[in-house]
Order: structure tokens, then sequence, then C-alpha cells
């Protein structure tokens, strides 16, 4: 079975080291823990703790007046290789932790925890963080969602996107009314500067592909409702599936890719309907004016200020606050690729990437899903291979089919062994190789079972023509038999 | 007087206490469907409609489908979500008296085929090889993206087919057929890869229950309109056209789903009812064994529209407007590329006047020559050797 080990290094500021350690300083540790995933699958993750004490130059990194500073001082003196963490742990009476947090989770690889009073309750900290930073039992259960019951998963577990080797994302301005609004929206320098940060990290888990279009005379396929008390128009919360469809007919997409779409759409509504804004399930408007749909994309409503004067000409030029616009549009992708901040209890304290959009380890994260995804892909993929291949006898299966099938085996039995080594990058390439490879021979056009007949179309076809000639034969063969038969019993008659 | 006044109030508190229940249960009735609403677990559609005749006098076939296509596209499945197989050859047809038209209605009431049609796979190409490709994917890599079915582990696809049909086999463009088993198999081919979630088959053929008989990959519901040994039978001819224009069955579905808009919440049982006996004259059939969920909760829209779930979002991530701007960390490999040419061909001229390839000559093989051997062994033993010298 599957074995992810993460190697963690846990380091003790002087103060912190709780009394009660089975071992002097440094010394390693291993703990194990079993996923099952259904009867027959389980997954094994390792976690391969160093302990040991801080350094000096850690030492005086830690002793700055803030976390962020700290975390920051610290990122050149750990090891950052994809897949490991480091944890600090600072006595519970430092100033480096604000008031009523005990876990400090940073930007990069490493985290601050306060001591606590014993090992033990270390411990279960260090776990809920190494959890949090690496994989937990239901991200690993949502990545082998077709392996799961259905019974186990919650209902958003497969919401998420899949593991795939590119994405294509597309920018869209909705116009529906451009006698009113003459928008612009300096689309290209704003993912520039926004968006490929995001991109170049995210670089490692797949292609990205971005392009942008504006489209006149879109409409939304709800009428909004006119609220009075606020004077603006609502689009309540279980209308809202109903909206993309007119538009979707006009989105479009690359020819030329067969990668996933993620459509990010920008809605100007029209004079008559403005302001518009977004009602959730209890009625309050939704502070980002904006809502995605699993898998799709998002869409974000941008209400224009009606003019000062009634006199103004039309139409008003607008210019699209894209900072603001792709603040929701990149918590939507980070969203739909699945990395919530949500669900974190209160004494964590997460520190906000930036203009990078994600954290080292919500990148890992997202390798670790992925990596794992794709192993089961491939084993899945091969095994159904595998039996077509027996069901139909006489396929032929060309040589390169046959090769990509041998490397698809070899990267995936690399994959599974890096991932028991802890070498999640490795790990990740030799996954996505395997990937390609089990797809590519999967989807070969030439094993399509129509081509190969099965024997009794054989029968069937041949039957018809053969038998009524073969009788004739076959009753002339029946006769000579007898006749020689005849012939050798004669010569001792015939005395 | 102090009697009355807690006599009110116990009334007023009491009336309080009925409404709070009832608004709690209306906001839990919501939060019920709203999790029904969730629990297909889909989300997106595809729908694969296929008409498998050709020629004029089957013009039923082609308004059928061209009719399903209208409704699904009406209720929200986009053009690239849609692959649509037509022989295409009714619009443009010598004997069609309102070229460019298909009626659907008698007295040519409504035409299907529009303006905005999208036809992927027309005429010649509506082969079995190239439904069976589309089916599992095994496509060439030089197909265009249209013409591909893209679905993937959350896709719930409609597969309509209707044409001509036998007990197990359907038959494709008066040439070839397609069996059951075949089509079984290409369904458990999808399985295994996992391109759909839920899949939901309708046939219009003669006999078309004996070809859901076969299937049993998960998963898959299927209704067809007639049983084995029935004929599914045409509904109106149209004294204009000259012609049968719609089968009976797929006519009522059609009114059946005219009533259907994206967000109602008509389930599949309603769907099954359509076209009994006594309209239709053959008996329409279902398959459900297969299926997961009860049918009591599969919505209309689960497989005849596209409505997707959404969710609001709450988050959103704090940018820096002045950071941004510096070079980006990753180097950017820049491939000197050549610039592209047309590329070299062939002159036609050597083409043309190519001499045809020397066919090596091969001895005939063991079979024929076994063959042979036998008959014209069996024919001179059988008759005697002197029957030899008349023949050479």
């Amino acid at each position: 079975q599957l074995q992810l080990a993460v190697p963690v290094a846990v380091v003790f500021a002087p103060g912190s080291v709780p009394g009660d350690l089975p071992r002097p300083l440094p010394f390693r540790d291993v703990q194990e823990m079993e996923i099952s995933v259904n009867l027959r699958t389980s997954i094994t993750s390792r976690y391969e703790t160093v302990y040991r004490s801080t350094t000096a130059q850690e030492e005086a990194a830690l002793n700055v007046a803030t976390a962020r500073e700290a975390d920051a001082a610290l990122c050149p003196l750990q090891d950052a290789s994809l897949g490991s963490l480091t944890v600090y742990v600072v006595p519970e009476t430092s100033s480096v932790l604000p008031q009523g947090v005990s876990i400090y989770v940073g930007k990069h690889r490493s985290a601050l925890v306060r001591a606590g009073p014993s090992l033990a309750a270390l411990r279960t900290r260090l776990r809920q963080l190494t959890q949090v930073m690496s994989f937990t039992a239901s991200s690993i259960a949502t990545a082998l969602s077709d392996r799961v019951p259905d019974s186990q998963l919650g209902p958003d577990a497969r919401r998420h996107l899949k593991s795939s080797l590119g994405y294509e994302i597309t920018f869209s301005l909705l116009n529906p009314d451009p006698k009113s609004h003459d928008v612009d929206w300096d689309i290209e320098d704003a993912v520039n500067r926004y968006v490929q940060p995001v991109l170049d990290k995210l670089s490692l888990v797949a292609n990205f592909s971005v392009d942008s279009q504006i489209l006149y005379y879109a409409i939304l396929g709800v009428m909004p409702r006119f609220d009075k008390e606020s004077s603006s128009f609502i689009l309540s919360a279980h209308s809202l599936p109903h909206v993309i469809n007119p538009v979707e007919a006009r989105l479009g997409s690359s020819a030329a890719s067969l990668y996933p779409v993620l459509n990010f759409l920008l809605y100007v509504p029209e004079r008559s309907h403005s302001p518009l804004y977004i009602q959730d399930k209890d009625g309050a408007p939704v502070s980002t004016n904006a809502f995605h749909s699993p898998r799709w994309g998002g869409i974000m409503v941008y209400n224009v200020e009606a003019p000062g004067s009634p006199q103004a000409s039309l139409p008003l030029r607008v210019d699209v606050d894209m900072v603001r616009v792709m603040e929701v549009f990149l918590a939507q992708l980070r969203l739909l690729f699945g990395l919530s901040r949500e669900e974190l209890p209160p004494e964590f304290l997460l520190e906000s990437p930036g203009n990078e959009g994600l954290a080292d380890w919500e990148l890992d994260r997202l390798l670790w899903a992925h990596t794992v995804e794709n192993i089961a892909t491939v084993s899945t993929t091969l095994t159904s291979l595998a039996q077509l291949l027996d069901k139909i006898g006489n396929i032929v299966i060309k040589d390169d089919v046959a090769s990509e099938v041998y490397r698809a085996v070899a990267s995936a039995q690399s994959a599974m062994a890096e991932l028991a080594t802890g070498h999640l990058y490795s790990a990740f390439q030799a996954s996505k190789e395997a990937v390609t490879s089990s797809e590519r021979a999967f989807f070969d056009p030439s094993l399509l079972h129509l081509l190969y007949f099965p024997d009794d179309q054989k029968f069937a076809i041949y039957i018809p023509l053969f038998l009524p000639m073969a009788v004739p034969i076959l009753l002339s063969l029946a006769k000579i038999v007898r006749e020689a038969r005849q012939r050798k019993k004669e010569p001792t008659k015939m005395d | 007087m102090a009697a009355p006044v807690p006599a009110v109030c116990w009334v007023r508190a009491a009336a309080a206490l009925l409404l709070g229940c009832c608004g709690a249960a209306l906001a839990s009735g919501v939060q019920d469907q709203a999790e029904q609403f969730f629990r297909s677990g889909h989300t997106n559609n595809w729908a694969v409609l296929v008409c498998t005749s050709r020629f004029w006098f089957n013009y039923r076939h082609v308004a059928n489908t061209l009719s399903v296509y209208r409704s699904v596209k009406r209720l929200g499945i986009p053009d690239s979500h849609i692959v649509l197989m037509l022989a295409d050859d009714m619009a443009c047809n010598p004997r069609n008296p309102k070229p460019a038209t298909v009626f659907s209605h008698k007295n040519m009431e409504l035409n299907v085929y529009g303006d905005d049609v999208e036809v992927d796979y027309r005429s010649y190409e509506v082969t079995v090889e190239n439904f069976l490709r589309v089916l599992t994917g095994r496509i060439p890599p030089s197909t265009p993206r249209s013409k591909r079915l893209l679905s993937d582990d959350r896709s719930n696809i409609l597969i309509y087919m209707t044409g001509h049909g036998g007990n197990g086999f359907l038959k494709f463009q008066d040439s070839e057929e397609i069996t059951n088993v075949e089509l079984a198999d290409a369904f458990e081919q999808m399985w295994q890869k996992r391109r759909y979630n839920e899949l939901l088959f309708i046939i219009d053929t003669c006999q078309g229950a004996s070809m859901y008989e076969r299937f049993y990959s998960p998963n898959i519901m299927a209704l067809a309109s007639s049983q084995v040994g029935e004929d599914s039978l045409s509904h109106q001819p149209d004294l204009g056209i000259g012609v049968h224009l719609m089968d009976r069955y797929t006519f009522y579905v059609l009114e059946f789903l005219e009533e259907i808009h994206p967000a109602s919440q008509t389930n599949m049982n309603d769907l099954f009812q359509v076209c009994p006996k006594s309209l239709c004259v053959s008996t329409p059939g279902h398959r459900t064994d297969l299926f997961q969920r009860d049918p009591q909760n599969v919505l209309i829209t689960d497989f005849f529209g596209s409505v997707r779930k959404v969710e609001i979002t709450t988050e959103t991530v704090s940018l820096d407007s002045d950071l941004a701007g510096f070079e980006s960390k990753l180097p950017k490999d820049e491939l000197a590329t050549e610039p592209l040419k047309y590329a070299e061909q062939l002159p036609v001229a050597e083409i043309i006047h190519q001499k045809p390839k020397q066919k090596d000559w091969h001895p005939p093989g063991g079979f024929i020559l076994g063959l042979w051997a036998l008959i014209i062994m069996v024919f001179f033993k059988t008759y005697g050797i002197k029957h030899m010298k008349y023949i050479f």
C-alpha cells in the first residue's frame, strides 16, 4: 500500500524544552498513522520527526518582536525542500506570539508553537499542526474520492478541481449595457502584476494559460428583484445557479487545448439594474459580491456608481479597479483548488501569503493531494486496460502503447518510492509522468474493440457460406472411409 | 380585570411560539431542499444525441433528435457540451418542399433546424466506430474540441438515440449495426475511466428495450420507447411534406419537457409515466436497477438541463498593489523559434504520373490450399480416377 512520509524538524528554543523528554536532545522519532480509505486500501502516514535545540542564529532570529519578523528571519535558515516542515517551539512566556495564539503558521514551511506544560500537550499540538500543513485524512479521502464509499464522503468532497496537467484561465468582462457604460479594464497589467505571481508559484503543479475577453450585451439568466429598503437590486442565493447558463454559451474556449477551463466573469450591471447586490441564504448582502461554482469558475458583480448629475453624458467611462477585482478572483481561484482557510481553530494564526497568493505549505498540501490522486488514477487506468485486454483476446497492442504502459508502471513505482522517503517534488513529477503515459496508453485510438471481431461473429459469417459446400464433402469422406474399411475386410473373405 | 390580560398574554405567547416553530420548520425545509439540491453530485452536464438513419423517409428520426437538441439547449446545456450526430440530409434534401427547415409539428408549426444548429458529426461521419470513439474517448489526436466528449467524473450525461432497431441491435445509416453488448461494453469502459457520474440513456426505436438489457455498469438509468417484440410507431404525417414528422414516444416526451424550466423540481418518476400505452401503442420501458439514487429524487434538470452548484465567495486575498510589478522570480525561458515556413509539398505532377507499385505475388495461403486439395481428392476418390483424362 501507499506510504506518505513527511520530514518534520522540531526545534526547541531555550526555555521551552519540556521536562519529560524521553531522550536528551537531539533525537529522532517516527510516528505512523493509518488512514483507511476503504476495506482494501489504506494509506500510512509517517511523520519522521527530528527534535533538536536551536542554533545561535535561530535564537537570534526568534528574539524579535513579532512572529512575522521571526518567520522572515528564520526562512533562510531552514531546509526548504518541498514537503518538509520546521516547527519552532518558543517558551510559554515568549512575546513573539500574540496573546491567545498558540500556533503561528508562516508563509513558508515553518511554524511557531508555544510550548505546552508537557510533552504530550506539545505532541497533540504538533500533530494538529502537521496535519494542517501537509495532509489530513479527509484531504486524502477527497483525493481518492472514487475509491471511497459514498457514505463516508461529505457533500462537498468532490468539488475541487481534479489534478490535471494544465488549466486554462479565462477572464471575461460582461457589459450588458454598452450605451450607458463604457467599461475599460486593464487586464493585461492586472494579470502581470497580480495573477502571474500566483501562477508562477502554481507552475509546479500544472501549466497555466491565461486569456481574456470582453462580451457585450451578455445578460444574466435571472431578473434581479428590486429591494425598496436599500433601493438596490438583489440577486438571491437560490437564483444564482441559473445565472450562468445563458452566458456560458457565449464564453467560448480555446479550440486547441483540452485542459479544463476556469472562467472568471466580471459583470457590470445595466444602468437600470444598478446597484446589484448578491444576497446569501440569510438575506445579508455578500461583502465580496461574488460567487463561484465548483470546477467551473467564478462571477463577480461590479457596481458602477450612479452619475452625479442627471445630465451626465452617456456612456459613462468606467475604469475598473483591478485590485479589488483580482482580490476576489484570486480568492476564488484558491477555493476552486481547495485551499480554504476557514476550518482552523481560533488559536491558530495564519500568515497571509500576500501577493504570492498561497503559502509554501499550501502548495505542499496541493502537491500531496495531487500526487496521491495521480497514483490512484494511474492504477485504475492500468487495471482497466488490463481487464479490457483480457476480455478481447485478439486485440493487437502496438509497440508504442506497450512502451507507454511500461513507462507508466515504472514512473508510478518510483513515485510511490519517493513518497515513502518524503521527497515530495520528485514524487509529484514522477506521478505526473505516470499519468501522462497511462492516459496515452489507455486512450490510444487503436484500442477500439470494434475493430476486433468476436469469435461468434466469425462463425456467424462463415458457416452459411461453407456449410452447404461442406456437406457433400463430408459425406464423401465418410463414404471413402467406409469403402477403405470394406476393402480391408474383403481379401480375407475372397479366399 | 386581571384574568383576561394573562389569557391574552398566554394566547399571544402561544401564537408567537407557533410562528417560531413554523419559521424553524420552514427554514429547515428550505435547508433540506438545499441539501437535496446538492445530493446529485454532478458539476456539469453533457448530451450525446444520435440519429442513426439517413434518407428522406426517415425524416422523423432527424426531427426527433433536433427537437431533443432544442429542449436541451433551452434548459441550459451549451453547444460546447452537446455532441450532435445527424445524417443532416433533410434540410437541404431536394425532396424538401421547404428547404433549410425541419419541422416537428404538422402544419409546419415549429422549425427545429433554425439558425444555430451545431452538428458535430454529420452525414457519413455518423458511424458505429465514431460513436464508440466519442463515448470511450479513444479519438485520434487531430479531432477538434467540439467533436469530443470531454466529460469527467462529475458529469451527468444524457444519451439519446433514435433510428431503426431490432432485438439487440440498432442500425446505423443502413450499412452497419451496433449491438447491445457493444454498447454495454462501451459504457463499462466509460465507467472504468470515470467518464460519467450518472448516465441517462433514452432510445426511441423499435424493440428499444433490448438495447438496455445488457448494461452492467453502475449509475445508468435507461428509458426505451417499446419493449422487445413491439414496434415504436410514428406520430403524425404532414400532408405538405409527405412524411411522418415525429415518433410518438419522443413527441410525448417533448410535450412533457415543454413544461420543464431550469428551476423546476419535476422528477424522473413523471418522465416514466409519459406516453402510456393508450397514446403510444407500444409499451415504454425503463430500467433503474443500476442507478444508485431513487428516481423520486432525481430531477429532470439533472440530465436535461445544466443547473450548476454555486457557493458564495466569502474570502478575499489581500493584495498589496505597491509590491506588485517586480520581475517574476522564475526565469522565463525564451526559445528562439524559427519562423515557420509553408510546408514543402510534392509537386502534383509527380504524384499523378507515378507508376503503380508492383504488388508481390503470394502463393495462396494454407486454408485455401487445403480446402481445394480436399475438394479435389474427394471428387476423384468418389467418382474414380478415370475422369482425370477428361479434365487435363
